[in-house]
C-alpha cells in the first residue's frame, strides 16, 4: 500500500472515505482492519482521475455477503469524492472473488451479482449487525461506568442515561451506534434499551446486561480471530491494523454478586 | 488419560477428523482454498513447536493413532467428517478408511458419518443403509456444504426435517451441527444459530452438538442452549485461543458456563487443525485470570466433566470408576437459566430482552 506521505490528495480522500465502511460483523473500519491491500490514483487516457482499490479478507471463505457489502459499500464512498472519475474496485483471493468483481464492475447491484442466490437486499443483514454493533457498544460504555463508580450495580444501569455516562470513546461509539439506528441520543435518553430503543425493565436489566457483554464477546473475539487470520495469510498485514481493545479488561466484583432469578 | 498433580483426567476427543486434500484429490480450485483456509488455522493458533509442514497437513494418516492416543493423552475420540464433494474427488474426510480405523479400534475410536438432505430421498436410502453398517450413534453436519447451485441448507427444510426423523428412528442421536458461511438466500446471516433452536423444541430425544460453540455467533448459542436442554457446546476451535489469546479463551469458557453450566460443554482438539496433546496439557493448568472477577473459577470437576466426562455419557462410552467426578451438585455451576423451567415460559420471560 502507499506509505502515508507518498499519498496523492485524492488517495488520501479515498483513504479517509474508506474508514467509513466499516466490517458490519466485526464493527470495524476496513482501514483499521487491514482489509485494504491497494489504493492507487490513475489518470486514465481522458485525463479523467480514477481509483483503483484492492480487497483483501481473513480468508477465501468468509461470508459473500459480507464481502459483497464492504466491496459495494467501498465503491459507493469512493465514487462520491470530488473529482473522482473511474472507481475500480476489486476482492482479492476469496472463493466468489469473480462473481463479485464482475458484479461491482458492471454495478450490477447486490441482486445482479448474485442471481437467484439474492432474495431480496441485504439490509435486513445490515441491520441485524447495527442492532448487535450497538448492544455491544451499550455494554462497553455501562461496564466502563459501572467500574468507575463502585457503588452502582448491575441490576441498578436501567437508570443510567446517556448524560451520566463517562465522556470518551466509548460513549461516542455508543453515541453513533444509537445514530445509525435511529434511537435518541439527547443527554436523557436511557442507555439499556431494546434494538427499538424500549427502555429494558429494571427487574431483567442485569440479565439484559449480562447478554450484552456475550454479544459484545463476541464480536470482539472474531475481530481478534479475523485480524490474526489475515497476518498469517498476508504476511505483513498486521501493520496495516490499527490496535483493538481486548476488550478484556476487569469488571467489578458487584457485577457477579448477583445472578438472574 | 491424563495425570497432573496426582490428579487423572479421562480424555475424550469429540472432534477429529482424517482427511485428504492431497493434489490429486482436489476437484477444483475451492478445494485448495478450503485446505488452506484450515492451514492458516493451524499455523495462526497453534504453537510455533506443534506446526505442521503444510505437505503433513494435506494427508496424515500415518501419525493419527500416534497423534491422538500416544501423544495426545486421549482416551476416545470421535470421527466428524466433511464431505465436500464439490470441492474433492474422493471427499474431504476420508470416509472408508476413517470407518476401518474405528472398526479395528472400537475402545478408542467412533465413526459419526455425514448426510446432505438435499440427496433427498436417495440420500434417506443409504443413510438407512449406513447406519446399518457403521452402527451410527451420531452424524456431523456441514450445512454450509455446496451442492450443485445450492451452497447450503437449514436444518429446518422440509427435507432436513425428514432426515432428523429417520434418526430418531435409527438410534442416531447425536447431531453434530457445523454452521458455515454460505447459506440461501445470501440475504441473512448463514451463521445464526436460529434453525437449531427450533429443530432442538421439536425433536427432544436427539442431542444437537453446535461445533466451535456457535462462533462466531457464541452470544446466539449461549442463549438458545440456556433454553434447550439438548443443545451442547462443542469447543473445536474455541481450545487453541487458550494459546494466544488466554483471556478470550476465559471469555469463551466463562460465559459458556455462566449460561449453560460445565455439563454440557465438550473438549474437541478438531484434530488435525489442532493436535491434542498441548490442548490437553493447556486446560489443565489453565485457570481465569483472577482479575476476571465476572467469571467463576474452573474446578477441577468442570475439567474433567469438559474433558471428556460430558461427552463420554452422550456416547455411553464407559469411563473407569476412579476417573469419574463425584457426584456433588452444590460444586455444579448452575446455568443462568434452568433448563427444568417450562421452555415457553423461559421464552416468555426474556421477551423483549433482545
Amino acid at each position: 500500500m502507499t506509505a502515508l506521505e507518498e499519498r496523492t490528495r485524492l488517495e488520501q480522500g479515498a483513504w479517509d472515505a474508506l474508514g467509513t465502511v466499516m466490517d458490519p460483523e466485526l464493527d470495524e473500519a476496513i482501514t483499521s482492519l487491514g482489509f485494504v491491500r491497494g489504493l492507487r490514483e490513475q489518470v486514465d487516457d481522458d485525463g479523467a482521475r480514477s481509483l483503483l482499490v484492492h480487497l483483501r479478507l481473513p480468508t477465501s471463505f468468509c461470508s459473500p455477503n459480507f464481502a459483497y457489502l464492504m466491496c459495494s459499500d467501498s465503491k459507493d464512498a469512493l465514487a462520491a469524492l470530488p473529482g473522482v472519475g473511474r472507481v475500480q474496485v476489486e476482492l482479492d483471493d476469496h472463493h466468489d472473488s469473480d462473481l463479485i468483481n464482475r458484479g461491482l464492475a458492471a454495478d450490477a447491484g447486490y441482486k445482479g451479482t448474485f442471481g437467484d442466490e439474492a432474495e431480496s437486499d441485504l439490509e435486513e443483514l445490515r441491520l441485524t449487525f447495527r442492532r448487535k454493533a450497538h448492544t455491544a457498544a451499550a455494554e462497553r460504555a455501562l461496564t466502563q461506568l459501572l467500574r468507575a463508580r463502585s457503588e452502582l450495580g448491575e441490576h441498578d444501569v436501567h437508570a443510567v442515561r446517556l448524560r451520566d455516562l463517562l465522556t470518551g470513546d466509548a460513549r461516542d461509539a455508543l453515541v453513533r451506534r444509537r445514530a445509525a439506528l435511529g434511537l435518541r441520543v439527547d443527554d436523557e435518553a436511557p442507555v439499556a434499551v431494546d434494538d427499538h430503543g424500549t427502555p429494558v425493565a429494571p427487574s431483567v436489566v442485569g440479565m439484559w446486561l449480562r447478554r450484552a457483554r456475550s454479544t459484545r464477546i463476541s464480536i470482539d473475539g472474531n475481530a481478534h480471530f479475523c485480524r490474526g487470520l489475515l497476518a498469517t495469510r498476508y504476511p505483513g498485514a498486521e501493520r496495516d491494523q490499527a490496535p483493538r481493545d481486548e476488550g478484556t479488561a476487569p469488571v467489578p466484583v458487584q457485577l457477579l454478586t448477583r445472578r438472574p432469578a | 488419560m491424563y495425570s497432573k498433580d496426582g490428579t487423572d483426567y479421562f480424555i475424550l476427543d469429540a472432534h477429529i477428523a482424517l482427511w485428504d486434500a492431497r493434489p490429486e484429490n482436489l476437484r477444483n480450485v475451492h478445494g485448495k482454498q478450503f485446505i488452506d483456509c484450515f492451514y492458516d488455522y493451524h499455523r495462526n493458533l497453534s504453537p510455533e513447536s506443534e506446526q505442521w509442514s503444510y505437505d503433513q497437513y494435506l494427508y496424515y494418516s500415518d501419525r493419527l493413532m500416534k497423534d491422538l492416543f500416544e501423544d495426545g493423552y486421549v482416551d476416545h475420540a470421535i470421527f466428524q467428517p466433511a464431505i465436500l464433494g464439490e470441492f474433492y474427488k474422493n471427499g474431504f474426510g476420508q470416509t472408508e478408511e476413517a470407518f476401518a480405523l474405528a472398526q479395528a479400534h472400537p475402545d478408542k475410536l467412533t465413526y459419526n458419518h455425514a448426510f446432505d438432505p438435499r440427496f433427498e430421498a436417495k440420500g434417506l436410502e443409504q443413510l438407512r443403509r449406513d447406519a446399518e453398517r457403521m452402527d451410527l450413534k451420531g452424524v456431523k453436519l456441514y450445512t454450509a456444504e455446496w451442492q450443485g447451485d445450492s451452497r447450503g441448507y437449514k436444518l429446518t427444510d422440509p427435507w432436513s426435517r425428514r432426515y432428523l426423523e429417520a434418526c430418531l428412528e435409527l438410534g442416531i442421536k447425536n447431531i453434530h451441527v457445523h454452521k458455515g458461511p454460505t447459506i440461501r438466500p445470501l440475504d441473512r446471516d448463514a451463521f445464526d444459530v436460529a434453525d437449531i433452536d427450533a429443530v432442538a423444541s421439536d425433536y427432544t430425544d436427539l442431542n444437537f452438538v453446535v461445533e466451535h460453540c456457535g462462533l462466531p455467533r457464541l452470544e446466539d448459542f449461549c442463549w438458545i442452549a440456556t433454553q434447550e436442554p439438548n443443545v451442547y457446546a462443542g469447543l473445536a476451535v474455541a481450545m487453541p485461543f487458550i494459546h494466544t489469546r488466554p483471556r478470550y479463551f476465559a471469555q469463551i469458557i466463562g460465559e459458556l458456563m455462566y449460561w449453560m453450566g460445565d455439563t454440557r460443554i465438550f473438549f474437541s482438539s478438531d484434530y488435525a487443525i489442532w493436535t491434542p496433546k498441548w490442548l490437553v496439557e493447556r486446560f489443565v493448568d489453565f485457570q481465569v485470570p483472577e482479575d476476571m472477577t465476572d467469571y467463576a473459577q474452573l474446578t477441577t470437576d468442570t475439567k474433567k466433566r469438559i474433558l471428556g466426562l460430558n461427552a463420554a455419557a452422550l456416547y455411553d462410552i464407559p469411563v473407569p470408576e476412579h476417573l469419574q467426578v463425584a457426584p456433588e451438585p452444590a460444586a455444579v455451576p448452575e446455568p443462568a437459566v434452568s433448563v427444568a423451567e417450562p421452555r415457553a415460559e423461559g421464552k416468555a420471560e426474556m421477551a423483549g430482552m433482545a
